[in-house]
This record gives structure tokens, C-alpha cells and sequence, in this order.
């Protein structure tokens, strides 16, 4: 029977929402092959989800162990080799996440299953999975298949899929033994540390004005600040802005970043890449400038503007200004 | 510390309007123009200053044809101090063989510490770094946005989501897959490109390498490329800036804003 696997991805005591995304795809591919559904837990013991996981899948396959309490993509890698052997699902859905990433790309390779990263959607036809993935930073998409194997790996794309099944499903939690030759690890988690706090909470604003690579030299960033204060809002940026330093973190938006909903976002000079659009995907209404008519933005804005920003802008601070007269 | 690098480079595509070839299996690739993948060009430079600091040797590697020699060049201009470029000849290369590939040449590289970008501005796979770890045997870590090598570990950093960082101990020899933002990479002049010159660039052939049959065969094929479907998308505004700006303020004054 083909069956569909999906690791279930937690930290500190909570499931993360691509773990409920993953399902709930698996749900869709699996109804369609009326095969089973299992969710893979490990953790160390206190998780107090497992029981939860049961109206997500057929089984929820759970390993406890103090070793297995924080991630450790040495440990998760062995205990799932494991898993493969034993079980060989067809398909195990990973999180397209660093964690995930960790840990897919290593257990591809032990296993000798193949494996296709980032899929934003996945199809069965037949005996062959084949995934659509995003390619050239979201300009373009592409359709992989994989080579021919008894089983295959996939990490997921956080945001792709909706976490909502179609189906409730009725499982059993069914507990098993770590293996008994656990490697010791060579990677030490020391804790988490949070980056994102600073001076300003561009959370709390109902106006960000949003600067990206567009801005071209840290000494422009005070323009946009200037714009910022002069409509109401708040400045916030994109990723390739603190990258090159030009910002601080705590301005950052998306996925490793903040998220954000204000009810406008002008985002200028912003190309869109998928982890940023992830960070205002409950932005009231978002406005993109930009001088590239190709920019991905465009396809996630409400409104869009091709041009160059700095126009925009001093266009922006005149009407302000002559409001003001 | 010695310190080996892989490095690629990609095409440019930011403002650049991608056609699709006729086979639909990649982008044309006529009048683009390339660069360094953005990860790697954080990789090479985070390389540097640990030698810098450390002393040691860095290895600059590319798997391509000759003008991918131009990322090896600029890595040996920023301070590498030797590179090789391997010839794939008739492979075709998905993270799988690439990585085969690569852990083919590397195995014989003295090699304390391994880079590579988290991922390729071109295919955005993510997966070649973590993969070439697992061949070689080294212990890895992803998304890293700093590394303090202390006697045979490396305290380093994890980006996780939302601003969360990991703090991880590693032993070493590891790889790490080098996430953008972590250092501020050095400009390298034309002058400086033409200096390195001098500096060692061997090409190998994959044929040479030895690779075992089965590393050989791409284990995910891209089947076609297309562009994505015209969605909605966005109320294009037209006119003169100020026209413009016009219709934002009251499209921002619409949504309750004071402006």
C-alpha cells in the first residue's frame, strides 16, 4: 500500500503550521490513493500534542526520548532511517524550513531516496510523484519528477498548502523504540535567541512604508524614512536592506523576519520573494512600486506601479506637503 | 584552518525579463549576464575573514565550464587562495550528482571546515550543502549567520523563522551551509581579478574524479518550465508620478489612514 509520511515539525512544546500543512495535503494525496496517512512525532517525552496529531492522520508514530527532546537533525536522521526501512512509505513530507532542510538533504542520501525540495504542489500520477517547484527566485516554475525508487522525499514549501484537510481522521498513537545504535551527536543546541526586538515594532503600525534592494545605497534609506513620517506610517524593509546593513533586523519583514498586517503596505523597490510576501500575507491592501514589471510583487499587490521609486517618493512628500499649505 | 568553499555562478535575473528555451526545460540563457550566487559570494568572504583571523588555506571549487572560471577568479581576488574548476562534461547535474560530484574532489582536500551557500540563486534547491556533508561524513548545520571556531568545534548561529536564531555547538570538520546578510562581502576590483591571475586555477574532469556508478544519475529531472499563470494580480496605476502619488494618498485616506 502507498503510503504517505509526514514529519512532524515542533519546538518548544508547539507544533509548527507547516507540519498542519503538510497533512493536510497528505490528506488529499492519500484520500486519492486510498492509502494511509501517518504523522511521525519525535520529541522527548513531554510533548503534550501527540494526542492531537490523531485527527490529522490514520497514525501518529511517536518516539520518545530525553536525546530526542530538542531537534538534532544527526538524531531525527538515524530514528527516520529507521522509520524508512521498516515502514518504506512512498511518500514523507518534510518542511521546506532550516530545520527541515538540515535534515531532508542528509536523510536522501543515507536512504537513497530521492528527493525534491520546495515544492509548492504535488501530484501522484500512477506510480510517480512529480512536484511543482519555484525556480529563479518565484519568476518561473518548474514541473521535477524523480528518479524511479521505492520511496521519496519531499520538503514542503511553508505557505503552499492550507492547513485545513478535507477530512477528520480517527488515529491511533502507536509508540516505538528508538534504535538501539543512536549516533552521538556532533551538533549541541545551546537555546534559542530572539533578533528580531529593537527600538521600533513595525508590528504595531497601520501604515509601513516598506524599502527593498530598490533603495540602492544606505544613504537613501533616510528618504524613505522621511517619506514614512511625512504620510503617518512607519518605515520597514525587506531582507536584502539588513543583509547589506543599510537597516536594522528589527525592520525586517517575512518569513525570517516579521509578520506583519497593517492595512496598507507600500512596498518600494520590493522584488517579492516568497519569503517576504510570507510576512504580509494579512496586509489589508498592499501597494508595490517597483521598476521591474516582472517583479513577483505584482502578482501578491492590490495595486501596482512600475517605476522608479524615488519618484514615487517625492512625488509622495509633495502632495503631503501641499496638503499641508 | 582550512577551509573549502563551493562556489557557483548564475545567472543575473533581477529586472530581467526570463524567456523560456524551445526545449522548455530552462530559460534562454543568450544576453544574460552572470554573477556570483549571492550565498556563495557571504561563503567566500566568511572564509576569508576566518583565515584572516585564524590562519590556514582557502579552496575556491566550482562544478561548471569555462566561464564559470569568472566565480573562482573574484573568490581567489577576495583571498582564496587556490581554485579548481571541475568539468561535468555530459553529466547533468541536480543537487544528487552535484554533490557527488563535488564530494569526489573534496575527500582528498585537507578540510576543517566545508562552505556553501544555503542555496542557488538560479534552481533555489537548498539541498547541494547538506547533501555533500552527508557524503563526505561531516557533521553540518543550515542557514548559518555565524561561526566562532574554538579549538576542534565551532560556535555558530542558526537562522530559524520569524527572528529566532539557534545557538549550536559543532564539531569539527563540518559543513555549513552560509545564510546571506552574515558579513558585509568585500568589493573586489577590476585591478584585483586581474592580480589573482596568478594564483592557482586547476580544472579537473568529472571523468578523473572516479565517481561510483550509482552517484552518476540525477535523482530529480526537470521535466518542463513555465511561467507561472497570470493571476489577478495588481490594479496597475499609470500616469505621471504625481498622478500617481495622487491616487495613493486616496487610496490610503480610502483605507481609514490620516494622511
Amino acid at each position: 500500500m502507498s503510503e504517505f509520511f509526514v514529519v512532524v515539525e515542533h519546538r518548544q512544546g508547539q507544533v509548527r503550521d507547516i507540519t498542519y500543512e503538510m497533512l493536510a495535503k497528505a490528506d488529499e494525496l492519500a484520500r486519492n490513493l486510498s492509502s494511509r496517512l501517518t504523522a511521525v512525532v519525535l520529541g522527548g517525552g513531554g510533548e503534550t500534542f501527540v494526542d492531537a496529531l490523531k485527527g490529522w492522520a490514520d497514525r501518529v508514530v511517536s518516539f520518545r526520548d530525553p536525546r530526542l527532546a530538542a531537534f538534532n537533525s544527526e538524531l531525527y536522521q538515524a530514528v527516520l532511517l529507521q522509520v524508512l526501512k521498516e515502514d518504506r512509505p512512498f511518500v514523507t513530507l518534510i518542511g521546506h524550513t532550516p530545520w527541515g532542510m538540515d535534515l531532508a538533504s542528509a536523510l536522501s542520501i543515507r536512504s537513497g531516496r530521492p528527493l525534491a525540495t520546495d515544492c509548492v504542489d504535488i501530484a501522484v500520477e500512477g506510480e510517480s510523484p512529480r512536484v511543482i517547484r519555484q525556480i529563479y527566485s518565484g519568476k518561473l516554475l518548474s514541473r521535477v519528477s524523480l528518479a524511479q525508487s521505492e520511496g521519496y522525499l519531499m520538503t514542503v514549501r511553508p505557505g503552499a498548502f492550507s492547513p485545513e484537510p478535507e477530512h477528520e481522521r480517527k488515529g491511533q498513537v502507536e509508540e516505538r523504540k528508538i534504535p538501539s545504535d543512536l549516533p552521538e551527536p556532533r551538533v549541541y543546541s545551546e537555546g534559542f535567541f530572539d533578533t528580531s526586538a529593537g527600538e521600533v515594532d513595525i508590528t504595531q503600525s497601520d501604515l509601513l512604508v516598506s524599502v527593498g534592494r530598490g533603495v540602492g545605497d544606505g544613504e537613501n534609506v533616510s528618504a524613505i524614512k522621511e517619506l514614512a513620517e511625512a504620510l503617518g506610517g512607519t518605515m520597514a524593509c525587506s531582507r536584502p536592506v539588513v543583509d547589506k546593513h543599510w537597516l536594522p533586523k528589527f525592520y525586517q519583514v517575512g518569513t525570517s523576519g516579521k509578520t506583519v498586517k497593517p492595512k496598507v503596505y507600500l512596498a518600494l523597490g520590493i522584488s517579492g520573494a516568497f519569503q517576504h510576501l510570507a510576512g504580509i500575507s494579512g496586509a489589508g491592501t498592499v501597494i508595490a512600486v517597483n521598476k521591474d514589471r516582472k517583479a513577483p510583487i505584482f502578482r501578491a499587490a492590490d495595486y501596482g506601479v512600475v517605476e522608479d521609486l524615488f519618484r514615487i517618493a517625492d512625488a509622495l512628500k509633495e502632495q503631503v506637503s501641499g496638503q499641508q499649505s | 584552518m582550512n577551509i573549502v568553499v563551493c562556489v557557483k555562478r548564475v545567472p543575473m535575473t533581477q529586472e530581467v525579463d526570463l524567456e523560456i528555451d524551445e526545449g522548455a526545460s530552462d530559460i534562454r540563457r543568450d544576453g544574460l549576464a552572470y554573477v556570483i550566487n549571492d550565498w556563495d559570494s557571504y561563503a567566500i568572504e566568511e572564509a576569508i575573514r576566518l583565515k584572516e583571523s585564524l590562519g590556514g588555506t582557502v579552496t575556491a571549487l566550482t562544478v561548471g565550464s569555462e566561464g564559470d572560471e569568472e566565480v573562482l577568479r573574484r573568490s581567489l581576488a577576495m583571498g582564496a587562495d587556490r581554485a579548481f574548476r571541475i568539468d561535468p562534461e555530459d553529466l547533468v547535474l541536480d543537487p544528487f550528482v552535484l554533490s557527488g560530484v563535488l564530494a569526489g574532489v573534496i575527500r582528498d582536500l585537507d578540510h576543517d571546515l566545508v562552505l556553501t551557500g544555503v542555496q542557488a540563486d538560479d534552481d533555489n534547491y537548498g539541498a547541494v550543502g547538506t547533501m555533500l556533508a552527508e557524503r563526505l561524513g561531516l557533521a553540518h548545520a543550515a542557514v548559518v549567520t555565524a561561526i566562532e571556531p574554538s579549538g576542534g568545534e565551532a560556535k555558530i548561529r542558526v537562522e530559524l523563522e520569524g527572528g529566532m536564531d539557534e545557538i549550536l555547538r559543532i564539531r569539527l570538520p563540518a559543513l555549513l551551509s552560509i545564510q546571506t546578510g552574515i558579513n558585509e562581502p568585500r568589493y573586489v576590483s577590476i585591478m584585483g581579478i586581474r592580480k589573482a591571475k596568478k594564483k592557482e586555477l586547476n580544472v579537473i574532469k568529472a571523468s578523473e574524479i572516479g565517481l561510483a556508478e550509482g552517484s552518476l544519475s540525477p535523482q530529480a529531472v526537470v521535466e518542463e518550465v513555465f511561467l507561472p499563470p497570470e493571476a489577478e494580480g495588481a490594479e496597475m496605476l499609470e500616469g505621471d508620478p504625481s498622478a500617481i502619488a495622487d491616487r495613493i494618498i486616496r487610496i490610503l485616506k480610502e483605507k481609514g489612514l490620516e494622511v
